[in-house]
Formats: structure tokens, sequence, C-alpha cells
């Protein structure tokens, strides 16, 4: 029987997923193996210098460079708070003397006679990874990081933008079908990751940004409007940088479609609970999708794709994602093996498609997406 | 890989090109003494999980070749060899493209100096710069890092610091790079190409902190002093580095290294193969284009010189984005011939990016598709003229006020009127439902001028040729003469300065059974049918234009149709434009459809 191979997005109830997580530099992993963590557990944190400052002390108290050590009234690395005064000049016979108070809170982290000049740091800053999603720490990386496994449902889009972020399931659509509104979100949305239907407008992203949304996933969406956050034409499908507040992943693609039925029935089922959402992309060899990952202890039979899933042969349901039919949902009648003439003129390998209304027609092959549930 | 190929012993032969976007194959077989094409299979290439594997998509499209051939090739995963009977092959040899375009991030010490400096060299070189990173960015330490490990870039340009200067801060961008530890996307068994292109001074520093972690090349100095800008030697490297080592790249390329039986060539340096062989063989001058998913290779040989660009940023489907925004909307749908909002055009277009293995089912999804390769041909021929220089390593002396100005180095070779031959290649244009689709892209975007032939490969095979020449050059010229290069005709183009209503070209055809004689106006355009005959014909420009003699001197010569025939362009060269009025526009561009059979009637 004929077979054909076509690319498919994830979308599963309950499978098992690994993250790496890793610092950007060295330091410490707070977590050992077998430890369960949830999405916002630190696993490895460090700490990097603060940033610091220099204070002219002889020009501000009016003293000779090499009288300012004499001046100080804290130790080199001792702490200051912002409006402690730390640095005061002799004055005549104890009067008309000049104080300085330090502008930051932090350390004292140097003071020269030559220059005058103190230097002040600032507290250091802290950077930490967290679990992204709850799971079970299954390795550690030395001083780096630590592989978190993660059970639950895992639904991967076509593109997204923004990082990382979390929050609760909430569907404000009746349908798969629906656009979604200004009218359908709320305060209480604030920190939500938001089910969209079809489409989604730009004056409907920014009004989510406003109201801290943290993640919206969607059916369609435009490339103007897309282009219009990030603030450039986006040339190749490289995302995952963008400081927005709020991640966003279309599931079909740019436009207006329908999110395929598997996909918004998953996220029904999931209503209220919490998941991480990542809209990093990258469309190119080595592909990186956008995902949303629902971890849950549901008693689901768990699901993991094997590459015959990927196989397209009779009977096999497909979506089409291509333009005329881009979207419609159907299931393989047959996989002719001769050439087919499109209206295109183009001759290509096809398949015979029963949409779901019925209608039966002949679509490249390369037109058809796996639906894998 | 096998060692010793002999060549009497073959009479099967596999070759397969891994695309970015999609895998094709062809199968040669002895016949009658003679090697010919026989059969073509194509699969979507796996780059993707579950697959994540190049092989998958080259048993896929092997698998094809065993349902159209018939023959069985395939034992499992394992091709079997050599052939016997209707069984298996005797020789399976690959290119690959797979990698995809070049995304690179640069790096320099002073943003709007340096680092645009590393920035304009990377552009230059055809790739797409992901982020600039610099001391002065703005930035923290750790916040670089992480940048660089996420956007997993193909390659790094380091820059910063004039000759002599100041060492410290580029050393500081390169301890940088030292924690991201970087590595190559495809995680594949190569390490991260690095190109230093800073102070001289700061060499041995930048060795000591990247020459073991990173695959790092050391080239002069981007910018060598305040007032000198030098890109050519990082562009040259890039361009080099981008071939030699990521784009054949892809999951997968180990295993399938072990199939072959010669090693796996980068797909631009195979078509180059099969473009130096035509303009030797015939002592010509030669245009080649190969036009694929990610990036899009323009080829030449002027005066004896080959040059090869790839501009990786420009291809029909993962980079099809980039076509739009580099060429901009207006330059695009100035070939999509009905009234098209923005909105649904782009949407369209972005699509191809993020499906980028769907192909057009409907007329209409074609014309946008046939418009956006008409501006990546076009932008990608640009960039290759720039390249094509005779000066090669020209230094820009640039002045601070024309720091930011990029200028070309050198005189470009490409000589469009004394140009014989434009070759395409790539699936827009091999598999163009029509010859004469090609033969518009080809001319609309390269412009053509005076009497220029057109070929276009068949069925997208000049890649798998490529590599066969190297190992069995008597198969791969056999092939190449009888089922690769299909001959389009002749375009004749005048050129020069002209007036609405002028007569542009008068002509005096002798075809194999009539004369055909005639004028084209301004504007016009018209295809005489013709076969691939030397026809003998007389050629006179209009009023002040040229047509390859030289203003206002007719031309006697012999002249070549094909299987679309002789193009007659009045459109003009020198300057072409297209009417910016939206009716004007696409009555135009109906009437240039009907005057060339570029579309079918029934559906326009």
């Amino acid at each position: 029987m004929a077979q054909s191979y076509t690319p498919g997005l994830k979308v599963l109830a309950n499978t098992p997923s690994e993250k790496v997580r890793q610092l950007p530099l060295k330091g410490e992993v707070l977590v050992k193996v077998g430890d369960s963590v949830s999405a916002d557990t630190v696993v490895a944190s460090t700490h990097i210098p603060g940033n610091v400052q220099m204070l002219n002390v002889a020009r501000q108290l009016n003293v000779e460079a090499e009288a300012v050590p004499d001046c100080m009234l804290v130790k080199i690395d001792e702490n200051i708070v912002k409006g402690q005064i730390i640095a005061e000049s002799k004055g005549f016979f104890g009067y008309f003397k000049s104080q300085l108070k330090s502008p930051i809170d932090g350390t004292l982290a140097n003071v020269s006679n030559m220059t005058g000049q103190a230097l002040l740091s600032e507290p250091p800053i802290a950077i930490e990874v967290d679990a992204f999603s709850a799971g079970t720490i299954i390795e550690i990386i030395p001083e780096e990081g630590v592989i978190v496994n993660s059970n639950g449902a895992l639904v991967q889009g076509i593109l997204g933008i923004g990082g990382e972020s979390h929050g609760e399931i909430v569907v404000v659509v009746n349908s798969r079908n629906d656009m979604i509104t200004k009218e359908m979100l709320n305060e209480s949305h604030a920190n939500k990751i938001v089910i969209a239907g079809a489409y989604l407008p730009l004056d409907v992203f920014r009004h989510a940004q406003k109201l801290g949304v943290n993640g919206i996933v969607v059916g369609g969406f435009d490339y103007n409007a897309l282009s219009s956050i990030l603030g450039y034409n986006l040339g190749v499908a490289v995302t995952g940088s963008e400081d927005l507040g709020i991640s966003l992943m279309l599931t079909e693609g740019f436009g207006e479609i329908a999110m395929a039925e598997g996909t918004f029935n998953l996220f029904k089922q999931f209503v209220g609970k919490f998941a991480s959402i990542n809209g990093s992309t990258q469309i190119r060899a080595g592909v990186i999708r956008p995902e949303v990952m629902i971890p849950h202890t549901e008693d689901i039979e768990s699901t993991e794709l094997k590459e015959s899933d990927m196989i397209i042969s009779e009977n096999s349901p497909v979506r089409v994602i291509r333009a005329p039919y881009f979207g419609k949902v159907g299931t393989v009648v047959s996989l002719p093996t001769p050439l087919v003439k499109m209206e295109s003129e183009a001759m290509v390998r096809v398949a015979e498609v029963k949409f779901e209304d019925g209608d039966l027609v002949t679509i490249p092959r390369a037109n058809l997406e796996m639906i894998l549930y | 890989m096998r060692n010793n190929i002999n060549g009497d012993n073959i009479n099967v032969i596999i070759a397969t090109d891994c695309g970015s976007t999609t895998t094709k194959s062809i199968l040669i077989q002895k016949i009658d003494g003679e090697y010919r094409l026989t059969h073509r299979g194509e699969a979507p290439t796996t780059v993707e999980a579950p697959f994540e594997d190049v092989t998958r998509g080259v048993l896929n499209a092997i698998m094809e070749l065993e349902e159209l051939s018939g023959r069985i090739i395939l034992d499992g995963e394992d091709i079997q060899s050599p052939s016997t009977g209707n069984n298996g092959i005797d020789l399976y040899i690959s290119t690959s493209s797979a990698g995809g375009g070049l995304q690179m991030m640069v790096g320099g010490v002073v943003k709007s100096m340096t680092g645009e400096s590393a920035q304009r060299a990377a552009l230059g070189a055809g790739a797409i710069v992901m982020d600039v990173l610099a001391s002065n960015d703005g930035r923290l330490y750790h916040e670089k890092v992480k940048r660089i490990r996420q956007l997993r870039p193909d390659m790094i340009l380091l820059s910063g610091g004039i000759d002599g200067g100041t060492v410290s801060h580029v050393v500081e961008l390169a301890e940088v790079l030292e924690a991201a530890k970087p590595k190559p996307r495809l995680g594949v068994n190569y390490k991260l190409p690095v190109i230093y292109a800073g102070n001289n001074k700061a060499q041995d520093a930048i060795k000591e902190r990247l020459g073991e972690i990173t695959d790092l090349t050391i080239v002069d100095n981007i910018r060598p002093t305040l007032e000198e800008e030098n890109l050519q030697p990082s562009r040259d490297r890039i361009h080099d580095l981008f071939m030699e080592h990521v784009m054949a790249q892809a999951p997968g390329y180990k295993k399938l290294m072990g199939w072959t039986d010669a090693p796996i060539m980068p797909t631009p340096g195979a078509v180059g193969e099969i473009i130096q062989k035509i303009a030797k063989q015939n002592n010509i001058s030669v245009v080649g284009v190969d036009i694929g998913g990610a990036t899009t290779d323009v080829f030449s040989v002027f005066e004896g010189q080959f040059n090869r660009t790839v501009s990786a940023n420009l291809g029909m489907s993962y980079s099809v984005c980039n076509v739009l925004a580099e060429a901009g909307i207006p330059n695009v749908a100035r070939w999509v011939p009905y009234e098209m909002d923005e909105k649904g055009l782009t949407n369209r277009i972005a699509n191809k990016m993020i499906r980028p293995t769907t192909i057009p089912q409907s007329l209409e999804a074609l014309k946008i598709e046939q418009a956006i390769a008409r501006e990546a041909l076009r932008l990608s021929f640009e960039q290759h003229k720039e390249f094509a220089v005779n000066l090669k390593g020209v230094q820009q002396e640039r002045t601070i006020s024309d720091a930011f100005e990029q200028t070309i180095s050198g005189e470009t070779l490409v000589n469009l009127m004394e140009l014989d031959l434009l070759v395409g290649s790539g699936g827009v244009l091999s598999h163009a439902p029509r010859r004469e689709q090609a033969t518009r892209m080809l001319v609309d975007s390269f412009l053509p001028e005076g009497i220029t032939r057109l070929a276009v490969d068949s069925i997208f095979m000049m890649p798998q040729l490529g590599v066969l020449s190297t190992v069995h050059e008597k198969a791969a010229v056999e092939v190449f003469e009888k089922d690769c290069l299909i001959q389009l005709g002749s375009c004749v183009a005048p050129v020069g300065k002209f007036k609405d209503g002028q007569v542009m070209l008068t002509y005096e055809i002798n075809l194999t059974n009539e004369k055909v004689t005639g004028e084209i106006l301004a504007g016009e355009m018209k295809l005489i049918p013709a076969e691939y005959v030397g026809c003998s014909a007389i050629f006179k420009p209009g009023n002040g234009l040229d047509i390859g003699d030289g203003k206002n001197e007719s031309i006697q010569t012999e002249i070549y149709g094909g299987v679309v025939g002789i193009l007659l362009d009045g459109r003009g060269r020198q300057s072409f434009s297209i009417p910016s009025d939206m009716h004007t526009r696409v009555s135009k561009l109906w009437e240039w459809s009907e005057a060339t059979n570029e579309y079918p009637e029934e559906v326009k």
C-alpha cells in the first residue's frame, strides 16, 4: 500500500517530555536527582557582580584626592544603603563639615587616593533558571543546570513569539471557529494562558498584553500584525527572545484559520490546569517548535510518537495545510501512484481525501499534515 | 563509502540531492550502451522531529523511484548494491544543502562602528544577521551568553578595534563566546565556525580563548583604521565556510555519508561544476541560477572567470519572508496579475515560510509563488554582481562621513550584453508547469540584454549530475546532454532610452519553414515559436537603442529557438519598469502573459 511521510505537530494528551534547564554562567544547582519540582521552582542560580558607580568624593567634599581615604566613613566591602552618609570632610576645627550620601544600595568597592574617587558596587544580580514545567529532576548538569522530566499534555504550535511563561488554562471562545474579541478578556485573565479560536486581531493582542495575560494560543494571526509587534518583518522563522511580557503561539498559521478540533478539545479538557508556554520557534534544519505543556496526573494512556505515526496511508486522518482547502480536515481514501495535474497545471503526487462534509477532493500529498492525537 | 569506482561496471545509478525543503532522487540506467535518466522521485526533506534524519527523506525519495520504475532498490533501509537484473543499483551519490540558509551573529566593540562593519560583511555574504553583539550594546554579560545559546547561530563573525589599538574590549567579547560555548544548531560533528576579523594585536588572545572550542579562522581586520573598511576577506571567508561546513550538514548527515559511494558535495559546489563545464565546452559566457527553499545560488563565467554566490537569505520557503522583507511588498506585488490586498498576500507568503514543504495547488497560488521567485532571483543576481568583481580584495576607503554607506568594491565582471546563455535550475523553475513560465521568470528577473539563449534544468537534476561528473563523467555528460538541459529558446531585448510608442525592434527571422518579420513597440512582448535549430535573422534596434553591436546598429546573426521559442522583449533595459498604476500594471501583466503563453487560458 502506498505511503507518504509528512510533517506533523504533536497534540498529545499525555506524554513524557524532557527539558534541559541551564544557567548562562556557572553557578549552583539547587535541586537533586529525584526531586519533584513545580514550574517556578528555581533549579539553579548564580550571581553576577552588580553595576558599579564612580563617585567623585574629592570634588564633592572639596578636599584633596589624597585626603579622601581618611574621609570615608565605611570600609571597603562594607554594605551601604541609599542615603547613608558614607564620607565626611574634617572641616575647620570640627565645623563646616561636608557630607556625602550614597546614591545606591550596595557595597563600597574601592577608594582611590590618586583620583579621589570612590567605587560603589550595586548588589549582585541574581541569575536564576526555573524548572519551566512541573516534573521530576532526572539529571544534574554540574554547576550549570538540570534535566526535568514532565508528564502531561503537550501541544506544539506552528509558530510562536515571546519566551517562556506560565499560567492557568482558560478558554474564552465557544468554538474553535470563533474570533476572540476585546470583550472576551478582562482583569481575571491576568497571568493566565488564554485559548482563543480562529483569529486574534492585533488590537485584542495589545489589550491582552495590557491586562497582563501571560500567554495566548490561537489558530491564526496576521503577518503584518506580527511585524507590527516585533518592529520588523520576520524574515526567517527564528523567534523567542522578544521581550513582550506575553507569549503567543499560533497553532495553524497566518490568516483566519480555525484551530484544529483536536487541539481545541484538548485545551478544553484541561481548563483550569496550570500550564507552561514557550513561544520560541526556529523553522530550519534542527527545528524548534513553540509549545504548551500541561502537567497532570490524570489516567490517560501515555503516548509517545513513533515514526510510523507520521506515515500517511489510507484512512489516515489529515489536515490540509495550504490553500485552497487550508485548515480542512478529512480522511485519506487513496494514494494513487501516477502524477496528477492540478489547477496550477503542476503534475504532482496526490492523495484523495474525503472531508468531514463528505466532499472527495484530490490534494497534493505535500499539502497534507497528519493529525496526531 | 566505496573507494574504487570501476566505471565499466556501473549500469544503474541513484543520485539524490537533499535540499532544505525537498529531497530529489534520480535513477540513471545504461540503456543500449548509453546512460539515460529513466525516473525521478522526490519527498520532503526530513529535518524535523520525530525523524530529524535526512536519510528518511532519502529513503522516501528512493521508494518513489521504486514505485515508479518497478525496480527493487531497498532491502529494508539498505540500498541493494550491486545491481542484478531488476534489483539494486551500482552507484549511489548525493549532494546536500539540507542545512538551509545562513544565520549569523556578528560582534564588534562599538555597535555603530565595527559592529556595523561586521553586519555589512555578513549581509554582503548573503547571511541573515540574527543579532549584533557589542561591548556597548547595553546588555549584561550573562544576557549576551544567553542570547548566543538561544539563537544557535550557524557562524559568528567577531570584529573589533583598529589594528594596533586597544585589545581588552574585543577580548571581552571573545570571553562572552567562550562562556557561551556555542554549539552548531545541528549538534553534528563539527565545531561552530567563528571568524575573527578584528584588531591584529588581539589575535593571540583570541586564539587562546576560542582556538580550542570553536573552528576559528582569522582574517584581515574589517576596520584596520577608523576611516578604512575592508569587508572582502570576511565576506569571502563567510561564504566559503558556509558552503564547506554549514550548508550540507543536517541531522543524519553522518549516516548518509556512510551510504554514498563518493563524498557528499554541497549543492552549489555540484551545480558550479556543471555550469563551468557548459561554459568551457562551448567557450561561452554563462550565468546559472539554482533557486532553493533557503538559498539561491548564482554562478557566472565571464572572460573565463568563474564566480559563485550563495545568497543564504533568499529562498522560496524557509527564507521566503526574507525575500519579502528585502524586496519590499510593492516589488513582489508588481508581478501579481490582479488586485490583492497586502494582508492576504503577506499571509500567504508567510504561510509558505512556516509550512515550507507545501506546493501551489491553485493557479492563484502558483502566480504568487512565481512573483516572489522573480524577486528572489533578482536580488540574488544583484548580490552576485557585487561579488563577481575583477579586482578581488580591493579595500574600500571610507571617511567618517561615508563610513556607513555600502558601496561596491571593484568593477563587476557581469556584462549582460556579453551573456550567451542563461540557465535556470531549482524547484520553482524546473517544476514550473509551463516552460514559458520558467522563461518569463528568468527574463523578468535577470533582464538579459541583446540576444541571449535561455535554458532550464529539465527536472532539477543539475546538482546530482554535478557530483556524478566527479566520479563518472561519461554518465554525467550523457544524461546532461540528452535529459537535463532543456533549451527554452532565446530572448532578444534592445537596450537604451526609449519613448512610449516607439519602435524598439524590427525583426526578420528565417525559420525552418517560413520567414517572419515585424516590429516590436515599446512595452510589447512577442513570442515566436521556433525550434532549437540555428535560424538566420536580422534585428534592427529602434532609434537610440542597442541590440549588441552598438547604438542603432543592425545585427545579422544566427538565433536559436527551443521548446518555448524566440522571445522578443520590447519592455526596455536600462531602464526596465512596470507601470505603477494598478489598473495599467494588471492589464500589462495580462498582456505579457497572453503574448508569452504563460498561464492557461480557461482559468485566467
